[in-house]
């Protein structure tokens, strides 16, 4: 039994690692990616919709931005043989891919049901998946998965969501205790009411209800998202498996 | 049944994923016992495997294979 072993250095003392940002290209994994950078990481980012925006004012190096639909497999896979072949193995994986389609369940479809649970839940099974051989190999590696706050909270009309999210701390507890003897963690964040493209689409009730609920009483930055994730993949957190890092202003309290 | 070769290349995938020395890797060596190996590390050798030599496990296939004979003729049954 090692103690004080740190397989990604020792703490304090920085090395480049591989980072992997699923769903980079905007929001908190935008901020993830451009935090990791920050500190000297070398960051691929995936994208669905548009690469990041180059011309971002906090963009200091261009970020790997690579295309990948993470509910198709291939493009998973693809996505990380490009990443291998640019940057090599992904060391440290941030699962932040996401979607939100809401609605009541009394009129949810079931296509709506899955779209959410194949992108959120099912794509980050898949990332995880395709990571975790080079981890394995290299006994050591980090993961972090994007949840939030609903996942325990819940919120009328994302059900389907929250579902997902739910879905996502039970799958990262279960990968936490299949690979902690190779020293690769798993760990979640779970946000509140972050300033994305994702909060502007619920409605202003929705808004208005969950922003009056927040003990810290305003809306974060996903900048504040992406000190948690870094945090959470540094050395230093080497003794961290299967928490959930609440970030939420005090939204979710005791959970 | 199997030749030299077939026998070499199912050892390196042994040495390289289980970490263990060449000389341990014998026919009736217990990959529990002998070889100090855990479910992961047999996922992971079955995976070098299927890669090694073209081949597809099922997960069923592997109840009851415990040595590195019997995981031997499993692989070699797929050839």
């Amino acid at each position: 039994m090692g103690v004080g072993r740190h397989p990604l250095g020792p703490p304090g003392r920085r090395v480049s690692r591989v980072v992997l940002v699923t769903g980079g290209s905007r929001g908190i994994g935008l901020a993830c990616a451009r935090r990791f950078q920050a500190d000297g990481d070398r960051v691929a980012v995936t994208y669905k919709t548009a690469p990041p925006d180059p011309a971002g004012a906090e963009a200091t190096a261009p970020l790997l931005a690579v295309a990948c639909d993470v509910t198709d497999p291939g493009a998973v896979d693809a996505a990380f043989a490009t990443v291998e072949a640019e940057l090599g193995a992904v060391e440290v994986l941030v699962c932040a891919a996401g979607i939100t389609d809401d609605g009541l369940v009394l009129r949810m479809s079931e296509e709506r049901w899955s779209r959410v649970i194949e992108t959120d839940l099912t794509g980050t099974f898949r990332a995880v998946r395709r990571a975790l051989p080079a981890m394995l190999r290299a006994r050591a590696g980090r993961i972090v998965v994007i949840s939030s706050v609903v996942a325990y909270l819940g919120n009328a009309g994302q059900a389907n969501y929250a579902a997902a999210k739910a879905g996502q701390i039970g799958f990262a507890r279960s990968l936490a205790r299949e690979v902690a003897s190779r020293s690769v963690t798993v760990n979640v964040v779970a946000p509140g009411m972050v300033a994305t493209d994702m909060l502007a689409a619920l409605n202003e009730d929705q808004t208005a209800a969950l922003a009056s609920r927040v003990p810290l009483g305003r809306v974060a930055g996903p900048e504040e998202v992406a000190a948690a994730v870094c945090f959470l993949a540094s050395a230093e957190a080497a003794y961290i498996t299967g928490a959930v890092l609440a970030v939420d202003g005090g939204l979710g309290m005791g959970h | 049944m199997g030749d030299d070769a077939t026998f070499e290349k199912f050892k390196k995938c042994a040495v390289d994923v289980l970490q263990v020395p060449e000389d341990k890797v014998v026919p009736e060596a217990s990959f529990a016992d002998d070889l100090n190996a855990d479910s992961l590390d047999l996922v992971e050798f079955v995976m070098a495997l299927e890669e090694a030599f073209s081949i597809t496990v099922d997960e069923t296939e592997l109840d009851g294979v415990d040595t590195v004979g019997q995981a031997y003729d499993l692989v070699v049954s797929k050839l």
